[in-house]
């Protein structure tokens, strides 16, 4: 049986497109807000959502994910009620994959056995977990491929041919390939660079590549999307959610409208580029 | 758990001390540490490496340090020390190991002589460091100084603050002390600003951690290069009293003076060893920074270890009157050797630190940092435990000139 993952890049591959790939911080700037802007992302565009899981030391990530953490977590936020967050969410949508991404310590302390219970009964689909590298594939990978959820594992400029093997290894419904050396938001990405390297990890998997970090406007997206599976847009839309805050952080009726326009616009430069000659 | 034929031997080559250590860091790092791992490696096995770390030490850093036999402590001590079960004396003989004699003012120097002579093997122009209390920043900017690499020192924007004189001193040095303000603005924020820099700059830089923790091999290198204080101790002991020592005190933040002056004891079962951790406000405050006595095992900054955090995983902020001790885990060696019983840790409060902090000035013309200040208030309350012939070796790993304007202000002195 195919998974909802594999189902939607399939489905992009047949209309000759790139997979939008959208991430927003769950709990960010409230619960109801985020569950809100979660169950729009689709009908704005986007194909697979990657679901930030708020942690306090985020090291990989740049000030607007920092920040969306820590107004999820002043709010509330935590690892039980992102999955509350997902329930709720496939309550109505069946087909749009559900990616957890985060760091390691909130899923350790839920206990690795009894989180991919209830993350997989709950409707996520697969796991991108910043810092569990392969050379620690036995605390989550393995478990989590057994129980049936996908690990993405992240491939970077830094990952060479030699290592690339290990990295891809066990790595399931799609290699997110990291454009830059550095954190989310920073850099903006070299399309020509961007596109040999995904060539060079085509030559060593059947997955899709996607590819994120610091893509922010909807003719960036387009430029990443002549030369990948998929784009990854995240700090851009937070920047976006954060634009509509009032002073003390809080959710306003812009908020959702201003997340989704964007979404709406990336989505529309993706499908308007036709993949080049695939492989 | 069984206890192993040597507890000398870690980590494994997959950088862990029993379930602790390991390497959690981003694919982006994951190189680059594989990378230092062989450097470190050859170099390790590489005579005029050492030679050069040899000569560093002796004619730069002003090795070896003192082992200072502290008469008027140790009497002070012992006049308030009531009689043992059999009526005998008590009052345990206390020698400081001075390494706040050291050039730059504490056991820093030590480990970042070491990584630096490494960068430069490895061709590397530019370091970077975290620093709490601004020792290690100070130590790192001096080397870099001495051989002209960029320095860039992340420092929590609440440790700037107190620390003023060590930023300036980082100044002076030539390097650039970059305020942190994200999360907590300590030293833990500093370290994740740090990897973040890292991440971002892979070709050129050369991460200097100031202690035994993070992605393996710096537990293992950290304390590699530590170790001198633990080796000449032993030296100088076996000259001063023809014997070991029967305890270690010494102070744990991140945990690496302590680890230096316990390493090459763990064999050695006759000799307790004591680590403290800082009690902040006390333990049942929840405001302190002792991640053994209140956290629990979990994973942050490259390695497993214990940690202060809530029931969601989510790092607590750790608070102590020391900002070198402020950081909310702990080197993950010292998780191991806490769980199979090798070592004791214990606290000392932000008062107790303040208290011994002006008793040893004023017993011993020594003024010491507020980070062994805790070591010294908890070696106040065990001498008195102990026979007059116990030999106790304190490691006094800093100076306080750094926590001089910070203490006048705690004692309502303007300066």
């Amino acid at each position: 049986m195919s998974t909802r993952i594999e189902t939607r890049f399939a489905a992009c591959a047949t209309e000759g497109r790139a997979a939008l790939v959208t991430f927003i911080t769950a709990g960010d700037p409230d619960f109801e807000t985020s569950l809100a802007l979660l169950k729009a992302l689709p009908a704005a565009g986007a194909d697979v959502i990657e679901l930030g899981v708020p942690f306090t030391d985020p090291m990989a990530d740049g000030p607007a994910i920092q920040a969306a953490g820590l107004r999820a977590l002043k709010a509330g936020q935590t690892l039980r009620k992102t999955l509350d967050m997902v329930r709720a969410f496939r309550q109505g949508d069946a087909a749009t994959p559900i990616v957890l991404m985060g760091y390691y310590n909130p899923i350790y302390i839920y206990g690795v056995d009894r989180f991919l219970v209830d993350a997989k009964s709950a409707g996520v689909d697969g796991l991108i977990v910043v810092d569990l590298p392969p050379e620690e594939d036995n605390e989550l990978c393995l478990p989590a491929l057994l129980a049936g959820l996908d690990f993405i594992r992240l491939a970077t400029p830094t990952t060479d041919d030699k290592r690339l093997p290990a990295v891809l290894a066990n790595t399931a419904g799609f290699v997110y390939y990291v454009s830059i050396t550095g954190i989310t938001g920073s850099a903006t990405p070299d399309p020509n660079l961007v596109g040999q390297a995904v060539s060079r990890i085509k030559r060593h998997t059947a997955l899709p590549v996607a590819v994120g970090f610091g893509v922010k406007t909807p003719e960036q997206a387009a430029a990443i999307a002549a030369g990948a599976d998929g784009v990854v847009v995240g700090s851009a839309l937070i920047d976006a959610l954060r634009a509509t805050l009032d002073a003390e952080d809080r959710a306003t009726p812009a908020t959702v409208p201003a997340v989704t326009r964007l979404v709406s616009q990336l989505s529309e430069a993706v499908r308007g580029v036709r993949r080049q000659a695939a492989e | 758990m069984n206890a192993p034929n040597s507890f000398r031997t870690g980590p494994d080559e997959n950088g862990h001390f029993g379930i602790f250590g390991g390497r959690f860091v981003a694919e982006t790092l994951m190189p680059l540490i594989l990378d230092l791992e062989a450097a470190y490696n050859e170099a390790k096995a590489d005579p005029a490496y050492k030679a050069e770390m040899d000569a560093g030490l002796k004619h730069y850093v002003g090795r070896p340090s003192p082992l200072y036999f502290a008469e008027r402590l140790t009497e002070h001590l012992r006049e308030g020390a009531g009689p043992g079960k059999n009526g005998e004396k008590l009052g345990a003989k206390i020698y400081f190991k001075r390494e706040e004699l050291n050039h730059t003012g504490s056991h820093k120097v030590n480990n970042v002589l070491g990584q630096i002579l490494l960068a430069r093997r490895m061709g590397k122009k530019r370091i970077i460091a975290e620093t709490g209390a601004g020792q290690h920043g100070v130590a790192t900017a001096t080397l870099c100084a001495r051989y002209g690499l960029e320095c860039v020192v992340y420092m929590g924007a609440v440790d700037v603050a107190r620390q003023a004189p060590n930023v300036f001193r980082m100044k002076m040095l030539g390097a650039t002390v970059v305020p942190v303000q994200s999360g907590a603005r300590t030293l833990k924020d500093a370290m994740n600003e740090a990897l973040r820099d890292w991440v971002t700059n892979v070709h050129d830089t050369f991460y200097c951690i100031g202690t035994v923790a993070g992605p393996h091999p710096y537990p293992a290198m950290v304390r590699d290069f530590q170790s001198v204080i633990g080796v000449e101790t032993r030296t100088q002991m076996l000259e001063a009293e023809g014997r070991l020592p029967d305890s270690l005190v010494a102070c744990i933040g991140g945990g690496s003076n302590a680890m230096g002056l316990f390493h090459p004891f763990l064999d050695d079962p006759s000799v307790k060893i004591y680590g403290v951790e800082a009690a902040g406000h006390g333990i049942p405050t929840g405001e302190h920074a002792a991640s053994l006595t209140g956290g629990r095992p979990g994973v942050l900054h490259g390695n497993r270890t214990y940690l202060l955090m809530d029931d969601d995983g989510q790092i607590a902020e750790a608070h102590s009157i020391s900002a070198g001790l402020d950081y909310p885990g702990i080197g993950p060696e010292h998780s191991w050797l806490h769980d199979i019983g090798r070592a004791t840790y214990i606290s000392a409060t932000d008062a107790e630190a303040l208290e011994a902090f002006q008793l040893v000035a004023k017993l011993e013309g020594i003024i010491p940092a507020l980070e062994p200040a805790h070591a010294l208030a908890k070696v106040a309350e065990l001498a008195p435990t102990f026979p007059q012939d116990h030999l106790m070796v304190v490691n006094l790993s800093g100076r306080g000139d750094k926590d001089i304007p910070q203490v006048a202000e705690i004692l309502g002195t303007r300066i």
